[in-house]
């Protein structure tokens, strides 16, 4: 007593946990592999998928792991034919109410269902009956749902609810026609973060941008968003020089939680928009006087921006920024340092954004320095 | 009251007023105040409404008690009101012709009643009137002259077993909420009432709401809860009325609120209208209810009573449990035991239903048997059929055949013939149920009702459902009997909650008891109560066919060929089975098997 620590036997072999630590907690410390579905170590425990569980001694009925507490002496069996046949039981009555689409689903490869079907070789099954379809819903260009394949782990729900704080998704009506959905079957509305795609066991929650852009054998090239200060880790998996999907590891400063920009926003780096090279404006309008003009007008109807010949011209980094510094010197030199303002962004780093405001105020001679997420 | 004055008993449950009970009260009323009467028989004459009886196969019931002497009246209206007060009460003999008949005082004479003692004599919106039958004095001791300890005690001795289905013991339930230090702490009343079949704790909440509430109050003392929640299905209009009406009682009368009975204990119940989901009874559910979120169960790591609504220790008990509670603090856990059995004290009160005599809400003691249920208090099988067999603790109950007609109701007794108490549902069976049929009724609203969390439930009970579907639309298989067993024993086992732990139970029981007729439906294709559609045939007995033609005017398939006087010929091919040639023919020359 008093100890907070408890020891029990999994398949003969002693472990040590913490007290208010599960079963499975402990076997996954021995490296005990136990199929699960809806179990996620950093949400409050489900016990919905009924495919990891064990038998405890002394007990009559077979025990979810994932939803049980270790205690003191307790005699574990992690696999038996008996439990190999309960799980296998479960994993047919998934598949008989399940698309079956592995051929298109964006999950294949990397999809948990299809693995423990694969697993327990499941090509007969038992079972058969109706099965759910829904239409495809939702404009938005983040998330794909095709509740069809949903298997119910709710982890969606308590990531949302628990972690991301939002609530935008719960489980709706009753049986087999269960479904987790926004309110009032309503287009999903939310921060689009993804944290629901990135815990979905299945090809239920995928990016739009995914779409037939690969699935397996990704290069992975960590690296860390651009977008905003905090800096979160972020892993984009590759495929013929091309990125394919972006998601987040769990043992980063993020843990792994990422938002809308970071995690779906990506599609600017493979933009034929973007500027590779500087450009110098050819005729520039008077000091003091904006163009009038947009240069950029036409670039939202076409493909692809393409700056105006007429107006730019392409330069080296060189002669850009000699230009710059030029043009910068004579205005002050003409009109004093205020007229200057520099905005600067968060995608840079706090080395780079601490000498701009350093130069702004030092070499310019202008408090007027900001940045999105201010100085 | 007994002497000296004329009582009338107007039944005014839900069952009632539909049945137009309201109207009969109102008739009664009226009368008595007419003016040409004398103002002393008006003293001493009144109308009371009360609540449900249980029989309300025969509403509306109406109790006149003459000095005492009570007559029953049954299926009374209002236009029948004038001669009864004519002739019984104003004369004095009864209209015999409209009184109730032996089968009605056999169904009264068989019960036992306790929990339903005030239900129908007592009018429930009137706190004095629960206060002239010792209401709150059981509550006013416990919080004045008992010891927590001594409360659980007292109930851990009465053998009080909990009504909501399980039978857990109460006293030890209130023991281990009693246990933990801990400043908040609930009492909740589980007045969802699940089975769509039962009524016990709907007339329970309707008929006696205070001994409800003064149920939660003596165990809100015994554990320390300063809250309480009535949890109730929203649909019980009529309970949601009288219990919110009769918590505000409490509290204008200060037995409610702050430092109730000057015990230094404040105590605030809450009704909490419930969406009244089949799961919404379930502990855990009801807890994730009462904080604002679906109803689903959760695993249960902990006990409900240590850790329940907020983290907090938490005592859910049913409606029927917390109304047993002031009798037995009133009348002492020894004769609450003493009416049971040696494990579980008290009466239990069954929703009785199907093929009896008489259907209604029954109360008998622990221990009767089944048969004296059906036979005694039921009155035998309706027209005298022969008697198949009983559904009993709900839809996620068990069927048991005539073999078991002697088991007696208790919790283990039960559980050896195969079934459950559950909700207290009784459904009797006779020679014309098909069982197979009667599976596939149960599991059609199981399968609707599982909240969806766990494989086994949500797809598990549907997959059986369709197997049963099959079987009775004569596409059964080989294996399928053996698949059902095996399908049902696998939810069985692996369900995270109690409804899938029992939901496979109809199927189950039944295969076990039946197995030959779901054989016959698979194997033959037939149907042996003749229930199943899909299954039955119908011929024209060619010895026996007048050619009237009256099957073929009905045959709404154009299905039946004969030329007048000569025997007509039904085309399978165009038969759809609806069994109008075999209603209209008078000659019994429609074969159906
Ligand atoms: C599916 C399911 C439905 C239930 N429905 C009810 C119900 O409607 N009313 C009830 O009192 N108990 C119901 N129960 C039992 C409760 O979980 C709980 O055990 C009970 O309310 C405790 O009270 P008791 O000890 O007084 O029986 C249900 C249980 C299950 C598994
Ligand atoms: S979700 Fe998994 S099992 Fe289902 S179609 Fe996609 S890859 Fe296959
Ligand atoms: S994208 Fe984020 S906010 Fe939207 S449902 Fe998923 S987890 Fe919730
Ligand atoms: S959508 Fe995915 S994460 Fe959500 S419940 Fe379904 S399978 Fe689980
Ligand atoms: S057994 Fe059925 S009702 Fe209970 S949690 Fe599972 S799905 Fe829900
Ligand atoms: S109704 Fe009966 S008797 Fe008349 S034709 Fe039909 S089968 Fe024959
Ligand atoms: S059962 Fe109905 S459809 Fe068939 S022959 Fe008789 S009347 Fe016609
Ligand atoms: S992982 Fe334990 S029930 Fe799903």
């Amino acid at each position: 007593m008093g100890s907070s620590k408890v020891t029990l036997n999994i398949d003969g072999k002693e472990v040590i946990a913490e007290k208010n630590s599960t079963i499975l907690d402990a076997a996954r410390k021995l490296e005990i592999t136990i199929p699960s579905l809806c179990h996620n170590p950093d949400l409050v425990p489900f016990g919905g998928c009924r495919l990891c569980l064990v038998e405890v001694a002394g007990t009559s009925r077979p025990v979810a792991s994932c939803a049980a507490l270790v205690q003191e002496g307790m005699r574990v069996k992690s696999s038996t034919n008996y439990l190999e046949r309960l799980r296998r039981t479960n994993v047919e009555l998934l598949l008989s109410d399940h698309p079956n689409d592995c051929m298109l689903c964006e999950r294949a490869g990397n999809c948990k269902l299809q693995e423990l079907a694969y697993y327990y070789g499941i090509r007969e099954n038992r079972f058969e009956g109706i099965r759910r379809e829904y239409p495809e819903q939702d404009n938005n260009p983040f998330i794909r749902r095709e509740m069809e394949k949903c298997i119910m782990c709710g982890q969606c729900v308590r990531i949302c609810d628990e972690i991301q704080g939002v609530g935008a998704i719960d489980f709706a009506y009753k049986g087999l026609w269960t479904k987790v959905s926004p309110p009032f079957e309503k287009d999903l509305d939310c921060e689009f973060c993804g944290q629901c795609v990135a815990v979905c066991p299945t090809g239920a929650l995928t990016g739009r941008m995914w779409a037939s852009k690969g699935r397996q054998k990704f290069r992975e090239v960590e690296t860390v968003c651009p977008y905003c200060g905090c800096g979160c880790n972020i892993t984009l998996a590759v495929k013929k020089n091309e990125i394919a999907r972006v998601y987040s590891k769990k043992d980063t400063v993020n843990q792994g939680m990422l938002c809308v920009k970071g995690r779906f926003a990506y599609d600017f780096v493979h933009s034929q928009d973007r500027l590779t090279r500087p450009l110098i404006r050819i005729n520039p309008a008077k000091d003091l006087y904006l163009h009038q003009e947009n240069p950029y007008a036409d670039s939202s109807s076409s493909a692809g921006f393409k700056p105006d010949p007429a107006q730019f011209r392409e330069a080296s980094w060189e002669e850009a920024l000699d230009y710059t510094a030029l043009r910068l010197k004579e205005i002050k030199d003409r009109h004093g340092p205020d007229v200057i303002g520099g905005l600067a962004s968060a995608r840079c780093t706090n080395e780079d954004n601490y000498l701009f405001q350093k130069f702004m105020r030092m070499a310019v001679g202008t408090n007027n320095v900001d940045h999105c997420a201010r100085y | 009251m007994d002497n000296n004055s004329v009582v009338i008993k107007v039944c005014s449950g839900t069952g009632s007023i539909s049945a137009g009970g309201a109207e009969v009260l109102h008739a009664f009323r009226e009368l008595v105040l007419s003016s040409d009467l004398e103002a002393s028989f008006q003293d001493r004459c009144r109308a009371d409404k009360v609540g449900c009886r249980g029989f309300c196969a025969r509403d509306v019931l109406v109790d006149v008690v003459i000095d005492g002497e009570k007559t029953t009246y049954e299926r009374v209206k209002s236009d029948m009101v004038p001669r009864i007060f004519e002739e019984h009460i104003l004369g004095g003999s009864p209209v015999q012709e409209w009184t109730a008949d032996e089968l009605h005082q056999s169904f009264q004479d068989n019960q036992k009643k306790v929990v339903l003692a005030h239900c129908g004599e007592i009018d429930p919106e009137d706190l004095d009137a629960y206060l002239n039958v010792k209401g709150y004095e059981a509550a006013r001791n416990a919080f004045n002259d008992m010891q927590p300890v001594e409360i659980i005690e007292k109930i851990k001795r009465s053998k009080l077993r909990g009504r909501g289905g399980a039978g857990f013991s109460t006293g030890h339930k209130w023991e281990f909420a009693y246990k933990v230090d801990e400043k908040e702490k609930y009492v909740v009343c589980n007045g969802n009432e699940s089975d769509p079949g039962a009524f016990a704790d709907r007339c329970i909440m309707e008929g006696d709401p205070h001994a409800v509430i003064e149920g939660m109050m003596i165990c809100a003392r015994a554990i320390g809860a300063g809250k309480g929640y009535i949890y109730i299905r929203d649909g019980y209009s009529l309970a949601v009325k009288r219990l919110r009406l009769a918590l505000k009682q409490c509290h204008e009368r200060g037995f409610l609120g702050k430092n109730i009975f000057e015990s230094g204990q404040d105590l605030d119940i809450r009704l909490y209208p419930a969406p009244g989901a089949f799961i919404c009874g379930e502990a855990t559910a009801l807890v994730q209810s009462i904080e604002g979120k679906r109803a689903m169960p959760t695993p249960r790591l902990t006990r409900t009573s240590e850790n329940g609504i907020r983290g907090k220790p938490t005592v859910i008990n049913n409606a029927e449990t917390l109304a047993n509670v002031p009798k037995i603090l009133r009348n002492g856990a020894s004769w609450f035991a003493g009416l049971g059995t040696d494990t579980s004290g008290g009466t239990k009160v069954f929703s009785l239903t199907g093929k009896v005599k008489s259907n209604g809400l029954v109360e008998v003691p622990m221990g009767a048997t089944l048969r004296d249920v059906v036979y005694k208090v039921g009155g035998g099988i309706d027209q005298d059929r022969a008697f198949k067999g009983i559904q009993l603790g709900g839809p996620t109950g068990g069927c048991v055949p005539e073999s078991c007609l002697d088991s007696r109701v208790d919790y283990e007794s039960l559980a050896v013939a195969g079934t459950i108490m559950g909700s207290g549902g009784m459904v009797v069976l006779d020679e014309t149920n098909c069982i197979v049929d009667t599976a596939k009724f149960f599991l059609d609203i199981t399968q609707a009702e599982s909240c969806g969390k766990c494989t086994p439930c949500r797809i598990g009970m549907r997959r059986m459902y369709e197997i049963l579907e099959r079987i009775t639309s004569g596409n059964g298989r080989d294996g399928d009997v053996e698949l059902l067993e095996d399908l049902g024993s696998h939810i069985r086992t692996t369900s995270l909650c109690g409804f899938g732990m029992t939901a496979p139970n109809p199927v189950l029981s039944t295969v076990r008891f039946f197995r030959d007729e779901y054989n016959i439906h698979i194997r033959d294709r037939k149907c042996p109560a003749l229930v199943c559609k899909s299954l039955l045939t119908f011929s024209c007995i060619e010895e026996t066919c007048t050619g009237c033609g009256m099957c073929k005017r009905v045959c709404p398939a154009d299905a039946i060929r004969g030329t007048r006087k000569k025997p007509h010929f039904i085309d399978q091919e165009l038969c759809v089975k609806c069994g109008s040639c075999f209603d209209s023919c008078k000659f019994g020359a429609i074969l159906k098997e």
